[in-house]
């Protein structure tokens, strides 16, 4: 009895333990795989690896757009544990109001997902990661700094918060720059934090630099003038573009007003315009050495050709072309000196119907110039009308067509060339490329020769003359059209010219939209800038001087 | 006391007599080892969940060190002493109960803690798992076995009134384990199959009524048990996670340091009442098993030193000390691998905190008294 009692206690003894290792067993082999998984679930995870956005840099490696690392802290509001001492906490460090957070936690209650502030410093994150608040994820980023801020900002443009470029460089160069972004698998605990790096599935690939063609010198020069020229004559807004002859590279390119692209205000749709690639104005009086040129084409005109513009005014069917005074007989080149209205449209109307639009068209004038910047516009030009000698003398003084100030400062790349058409670049170029002679040599130079008469004490803009150096140049004042035709009151200032004269190295094109004060024309609105600009980049070009003056 | 009284008092003690004093020192060899061995063991895996937290790690050393000194004095005790002792420890130890229910520290919601000034802090019944046993064995020991309907009955209300004060706190753990230790001593002392047959009956039947009495958290837990993963992040997340970290642990396990789900604090109560977990996830089924092996040791060998005991107070007091022990571990190991509810009982010797441990040494001290000193 007492035996038999004891072999059943020790039975049951026996029968439990084997239960006890059958059960840890059954775990350990039938289900291992389905509970390893299960724990691999919990605490391995997937993670994307942002990958490392290039730089983009001026001519001579000067940053222009630089990535810095950043962290997006966020949270899973479905898992909200914090108190509100907690979320008050956490409010103050980022900077976000305690009563919104909260409110903006309960509402989005049903979500598993929610920035609570992106782009924060890796101090802030780390101060943020001390509190241990649970539910509460770190994500690395990078986020875009500007060095030279507004001055490049409608070149480089800049990101959004996903980084991916918005405007300028940043959006048309987006493949280029963005790079592919890794994963990497990575050992996480309960809180979300990674405890350790288990293995790269794909490293993440970066951007690549880029290397623009501007140069920060020029561009910080050519920012400061026309920033100053627009705020002294309370004009709307203005751009600045400079080319370089040999290789039509952009050396610089401005507009007024601006905006800080590092620190963003979200409407600011004025500020961010590129207006000197996007925007068109009729050209005006800048258009009339094509016209010269045209002229001179045909074989009809020289320089010293006379033409009479007495008595200050003409009629073309019912249009009346008009000078400020009578000026009587004057050369060709004296008619573009001048400006003189009553000339440029004498001589239209005696040459073939499409000249003139011929050599604007060679000029580039409405084609792509392939900067690839956003938004670039072609010239509004084109044929339709030329029978009409009314359609054919405003083309030649400039009205009844429309373009960037780029483009025009592409189309007086060709005279400055000696009659070669390049494509814009706002990269850096190695070697020129590949042009094409679109005017005779010995006519560019020959205009070149009349527009540097422009800038003597008898033409329209001695105030672009450059001590030291020859300079040549058209003005131009055109008024804009209003809802009532053109409006006397509001003009754009222009002033598009190159230098130096003997060997050109720059074209500049500077333009002045709707000046408020007294002076108005382009000649004392525009070439002002002009002079000033090219005095100071021919200094930091070390350009010799070819001219009367001391350079310095 | 004269020479002759003293080698009466401590059989064998002659035989050892020239070998120096340390050896009259009473203890079992194989069941001290076995028992260090366990808590050597333990002492590894928490050094493992702990990773580093040194104070911890020290404060179970110096509780274990504790422990075993409580064992060693409670093996050089004469064993007719626990019998002269055993009603007045187990009315100390219910007034003390009673003390708790008045007086007690509330922690986590319940009352299970004594705090007198200048005195550690205590659970009155952590002692009761000894002086329940022993108060049982004392009754029954000098009456006719298998015992009658009405020494059973007193034997009952000899368990159950401690084991209600208990559940009253509440702690329905400590409540099982202390009257399984009271009934083990009624089964160890020859009660009838049938009358075993038909308590386990009557509880069938009651068993409806049973549920109706459980807290609600209870009930929870005994449904969790069928269906973890109707409530996966709150009542079966305890009991889920766990099996994911015994499951994963294969074979051999993940090393010591390396198990994932503890270390990243997705185990909960890692390194106390869920640790045989850590041991599954990071030393595998081999280690699991092994732990397995010295608690079979520790169990046969204390069962084997009841059947020798000298008389029947000691060979019941013996014998159910060793199953209070099988229960505790048994209870653990199948609570954390999902077999039973889980219901708050450390792994013996190896979980974290120091009350239990002092117990369940002194217990087998107590059992090493008790082995007659000729006996293997």
């Amino acid at each position: 009895m007492r035996r038999w009692r004891h072999f059943t206690v020790v039975g049951c003894f026996v029968l439990a333990c084997l239960a006890i290792v059958g059960r840890v067993g059954y775990l350990n082999f039938t289900q291992r795989d389905f509970l390893q998984q299960q724990g691999d679930a919990r605490s391995i995870r997937s993670e994307t690896v942002p990958a490392y956005r290039g730089l983009v840099f001026d001519r001579y490696g000067e940053p222009l757009a630089v990535s810095t690392p950043v962290v997006a802290v966020w949270m899973d509001p479905s898992r909200n544990s914090l108190g509100e001492a907690d979320v008050r906490h956490l409010a103050a460090l980022l900077d976000l109001d305690a009563d919104r957070l909260q409110a903006e936690l309960a509402a989005s209650a049903h979500r598993e997902f929610l920035y609570l502030r992106r782009r924060v410093s890796l101090e802030l994150a780390g101060s943020v990661r001390a509190l241990g608040l649970n539910g509460v994820y770190f994500q690395n980023e990078y986020r875009r700094y500007y060095p030279a801020g507004e001055t490049t900002a409608h070149v480089v443009g800049m990101t959004g918060v996903d980084d991916a470029g918005l405007e300028g460089v940043e959006l048309s160069f987006d493949e280029v720059l963005r790079g592919q972004s890794g994963r990497k698998v990575v050992l996480k605990d309960r809180r979300g934090d990674t405890v350790k790096d288990l293995e790269f599935v794909s490293a993440p690939r970066f951007g690549s630099d880029l290397r623009l063609s501007l140069d920060l010198r020029l561009q910080f020069l050519a920012y400061r003038e026309l920033k100053a020229a627009v705020a002294g004559h309370r004009a709307a807004s203005g751009s600045l573009v400079m080319l370089d002859v040999a290789t039509g590279e952009i050396l610089a390119l401005v507009n007024q007003p601006s905006y800080n692209p590092n620190d963003f205000t979200p409407g600011d749709t004025a500020g961010m315009r590129n207006r000197a690639v996007t925007d068109i104005y009729e050209p005006g009086s800048t258009v009339k050495p094509f016209t010269v040129l045209a002229a001179l084409e045909s074989g009809d005109f020289a320089a010293d050709s006379a033409i009479d513009t007495s008595p200050g005014y003409f009629s073309v069917g019912s249009k009346l072309v008009q000078d400020p005074a009578d000026r009587g007989v004057l050369t060709l080149e004296q008619t573009l000196q001048k400006s003189s209205q009553v000339g440029i449209a004498k001589v239209a109307l005696a040459l073939q119907d499409r000249a003139v639009f011929d050599v604007l068209v060679r000029a580039g004038m409405g084609s792509y110039m392939g900067t690839g910047l956003p938004g670039e516009a072609v010239a509004a030009i084109n044929d339709a009308g030329l029978g009409d000698p009314v359609v054919r003398t405003t083309l030649a003084y400039g009205y009844g067509l429309a373009l960037s100030p780029l483009q025009l400062a592409h189309a007086y790349l060709t005279l400055a060339s000696g009659g070669l058409r390049r494509p814009l670049s706002l990269l850096r170029q190695e070697m020129p490329p590949d042009s094409t002679r679109v005017f005779p040599a010995a006519l560019a130079r020959e205009v070149i020769a009349m527009m540097e008469t422009v800038t003597a004490d008898t033409g329209t803009a001695p105030k672009a003359r450059v001590p030291g150096y020859r300079v040549a140049g058209k003005t131009g004042t055109a008024r804009k059209v209003g809802s009532d035709g053109y409006d006397d009151e509001r003009h754009v200032a222009l002033f598009a010219g190159l230098a130096p004269v003997s060997a050109p190295r720059l074209v500049v094109v500077v333009v002045i939209n709707e000046p408020q004060g007294q002076l108005r024309g382009g000649g004392e609105v525009a070439a002002p800038v002009f002079a000033r600009v090219v005095a100071r980049s021919m200094r930091l070009l070390g350009v010799k001087p070819d001219g009367p003056g001391d350079a310095a | 006391m004269s020479d002759q009284d003293f080698v009466r008092r401590l059989p064998g003690a002659a035989a050892m007599a020239g070998r120096g004093r340390l050896v009259r020192i009473r203890l079992d060899p194989l069941l001290l080892a076995a028992l260090l061995a366990i808590i050597g063991f333990g002492l590894i895996v928490l050094y493992s969940v702990v990773g580093g937290d040194q104070a911890l790690f020290t404060n179970q050393l110096v509780r274990m060190g504790l422990a075993l000194v409580a064992m060693v004095v409670a093996a050089q005790l004469d064993p007719r002493l626990y019998l002269r002792w055993a009603p007045f420890v187990y009315a100390g130890g219910l007034l003390l109960l009673v003390l708790v229910l008045v007086m007690g520290v509330r922690v986590k919601g319940s009352q299970r803690w004594l705090d007198f000034p200048g005195l550690p802090r205590f659970q009155p019944s952590e002692l009761m798992k000894i002086a329940v046993p022993m108060m049982v064995a004392w009754y029954l020991h000098e009456r006719p076995l298998p015992p009658s309907l009405k020494d059973i009955a007193v034997a009952l209300v000899i368990v159950a009134v401690p084991a209600g004060c208990i559940v009253l706190q509440p702690d329905l753990g400590t409540g099982i384990l202390v009257a399984g230790a009271g009934l083990a001593v009624m089964v160890l002392a020859g009660i009838y199959w049938r009358w075993i047959a038909y308590a386990a009956a009557a509880v069938a039947v009651a068993a409806p009524g049973l549920w109706y009495l459980l807290q609600d958290y209870q009930r929870q837990r005994i449904l969790t048990l069928f269906d973890p993963e109707s409530d996966p992040l709150g009542a079966g997340w305890n009991i889920i996670q766990s099996k994911t970290a015994i499951g994963s642990g294969g074979l051999y396990g993940k090393g010591l340091l390396e198990g994932t789900q503890s270390h990243l604090e997705f185990l909960p109560e890692a390194q106390t009442d869920f640790i045989i977990a850590v041991i599954g996830e990071e030393l595998g089924f081999v280690g699991v098993l092994f732990l397995l092996g010295l608690y079979m040791v520790v169990i046969g060998r204390g069962l084997y030193i009841a059947t020798q005991a000298q008389n029947t107070f000691q060979r019941l007091l013996a014998g159910s000390l060793t199953l209070i022990f099988f229960v505790y571990a048994f209870v653990n190991i199948a609570m954390v691998s999902g077999l039973l509810p889980v219901v708050g009982v450390p792994l013996p010797l190896v979980s974290y905190g120091g009350t239990s441990a002092i117990t369940l040494l002194a217990s087998f001290g107590i059992i090493m008294a008790v082995r007659p000193q000729r006996a293997w």
